[in-house]
């Protein structure tokens, strides 16, 4: 981190209810243009309705969300990812008619702002940096889980985003494709994009992330350096269980 | 160090530029067609080109954006209601049939802002249910005398063949606009981003697609072809029965020949209206039978070929005659698994 990095992406005072239950409860978020941050936390920590808010798939009930220092509170989910701001799904969610370079395409177009060459370009660039060029021509139904979620990743980056919200993007996959899924990530933080990672697999979460936030029950009960987090007793007691100790 | 790869995205095949030369040539003869051919072959034609144009506007809707209407027989009735309208208010006939097209277009515009609002089954039954409504309002017009209709009489001005004629330019003209504007459309950014809309709306506003901008245009574009067929429909029959103007046969027939031909793809609404052309010329006359036939021929390809005839074609022989999507070729090491879709 640099002391000239600036807070690309804030929450302020983030509730969400759905009816009588209280997912978000007055969460305060922030993430710098250089960073990856971790989330971690129990099921139903309230994790993806915060990636959600963020990302403009949900209308929080109270607060703020700010992108680039502008209001964004109000702004639907396809203009936050045309002004730079994605997030991908934790169940893969492919436009399974198409193919898997097609998928990338719309991205690259809708959001991304690209067209003729420039958005093929970038589609390649995309497929390549998620090693999904063998599969490009498939269909996306076709596809099996680790490509699902590499094709999740790849839609993400064709929009030429600068933060990317991934949600759980490692679930499911093998220890080797884990690998090439931090390799990808790495990538993507060299380029600059500034990251928020909901994951489970802390030990992969620990391999890319400055920063930790653990949530339990829609707020935030820590927040920092990620070694300092997972030893924290309030979080073992909360995420781990007591036991763990 | 690794070679990077290097790839070119195909939009053409050589079976697409020699298919694209092949409906050019063919479009040309049917233009002259009038010049040469019978009255019986003109009139036939032209219920051809009205059932392409319907087929075409269902699988714009349905098989790319998703959109599965029971009710396009809305705009196919009340295309023809303003066409009769226009001309009764003295505007000549064929000027007044297209006036009649543009006015129900322009009419299905606000009509999107609530319509789109309901989703998947909901917009399905309620374009049937608009429809029933477009019809009970057309039949309060002293003008149509409730079901008894009326008939567009300034046509009977012209010459039989004048008229045949006429019809059929005006049918193929609307046939090629709008095949041409769909194939335009599906081939572009635009056309991607609606299929993604038809696949998963969400996942596709999360990556910046207008959803409800799209669906407009898709609906609003399906209403002036479905329009533009009934007005075509009025012109050869001359008549207007609300019950069979605004009939539910029409949004059956368009499935029926959508689904067989092949939802979903460019081609292949253009064969199930072929298809549907010969079957409706032969067996018409045989009543309720052949309505429960076209029934089961749906059901069973809903079933069995959901991609219809040309969806499976398409599969067994890779054959892209007249191509929307993109082909990702290698021009370089490494190569990209060619087992296709």
């Amino acid at each position: 981190m640099t002391s000239e990095a600036v807070a690309i992406l804030e929450g302020a005072g983030l509730s969400k209810s759905f009816g009588a239950l209280t997912v978000l409860d007055n969460v305060d978020f922030t993430l710098r243009s250089d960073e990856a941050v971790g989330i971690v936390g129990p099921n139903g920590a309230g994790k993806t309705t915060l990636l959600t808010v963020l990302s403009g798939g949900l209308r929080s009930t109270g607060g703020v969300v700010r992108f680039r220092g502008a209001d964004v509170t109000a702004v639907g989910a396809a203009e936050r990812s045309r002004l730079g701001l994605v997030k991908t799904h934790q169940v893969p969610r492919p436009f399974s008619g198409m193919t898997a370079f097609e998928n990338v395409y719309v991205a690259a177009t809708a959001a991304g702002g690209l067209n003729g060459r420039g958005a093929h370009a970038a589609c390649v660039e995309a497929l390549e940096l998620c090693n999904m060029l063998h599969v490009a021509n498939r269909r996306a139904e076709t596809l099996g889980l680790l490509d699902r979620k590499r094709l999740e990743l790849a839609r993400a980056l064709a929009t030429s985003p600068s933060v990317v919200l991934l949600d759980e993007i490692g679930g499911g996959l093998t220890d080797e494709e884990t690998v090439q899924l931090v390799e990808t990530i790495r990538e993507m933080r060299r380029r600059g994009m500034a990251i928020v990672w909901i994951e489970h697999i802390v030990h992969v979460l620990l391999q890319v992330v400055e920063r930790l936030v653990c949530m339990v029950s829609g707020r935030v009960i820590a927040d920092g350096d990620p070694k300092a987090v997972m030893a924290d007793p309030v979080v073992v007691e909360a995420y781990l269980g007591s036991g763990a100790t | 160090m690794t070679v990077l790869p290097k790839f070119a995205v195909e939009r053409w095949t050589r079976a697409s530029a020699v298919s694209g030369g092949v409906a050019v040539a063919v479009v040309a003869a049917l233009a002259v067609l009038p010049l040469i051919g019978g009255d019986n072959l003109v009139d036939k034609l032209t219920t051809l080109f009205v059932y392409v144009i319907l087929a075409a506007m269902w699988n714009a809707l349905a098989g790319y954006a998703g959109l599965v209407s029971v009710g396009q027989q809305a705009f196919f009735g009340v295309g023809a209601y303003f066409a009769i309208r226009c001309s009764v208010a003295g505007v000549p006939p064929y000027p007044a049939l297209i006036a009649g097209a543009l006015i129900a277009t322009a009419v299905a515009v606000p009509l999107s802002y609530f319509m789109l609002l309901l989703r998947g089954g909901e917009f399905s039954i309620g374009m049937w249910v608009l429809a029933e409504a477009i019809h009970l309002l057309v039949n309060l017009d002293p003008l149509i005398q409730g079901e008894t209709g009326t008939s567009m009489i300034a046509l009977n001005a012209y010459a039989h063949e004048t008229r045949l004629a006429a019809n059929y330019w005006l049918a193929l003209a609307g046939m090629v606009g709008l095949l041409g504007a769909i194939f335009v459309l599906l081939r572009s950014p635009f056309g991607a981003s609606v299929q993604a809309i038809r696949d998963d709306e969400e996942a596709a506003a999360s990556i910046g697609v207008s959803v409800q901008r799209a669906k407009r245009t898709m609906f609003v574009l399906a209403a002036f072809g479905c329009a533009l067929a009934g007005v075509l429909w009025l012109a050869t029959s001359v008549t207007f029965q609300p019950k069979t103007n605004f009939g539910v046969q029409w949004t059956a027939y368009m499935i029926l020949m959508a689904l067989v031909g092949g939802l979903g793809t460019f081609e292949g609404p253009i064969l199930g209206a072929v298809l549907f052309f010969l079957v409706q010329d032969q067996f018409a006359e045989t009543g309720v039978a052949y309505m429960a036939g076209l029934g089961t021929v749906a059901i069973l390809f809903a079933l069995f070929a959901p991609r219809g005839i040309w969806g499976e074609i398409e599969k067994r022989w890779n054959l892209r005659l007249l191509p929307v999507g993109y082909f990702l070729r290698p021009t370089g090491p490494p190569k990209p698994d060619r087992r296709s879709k």
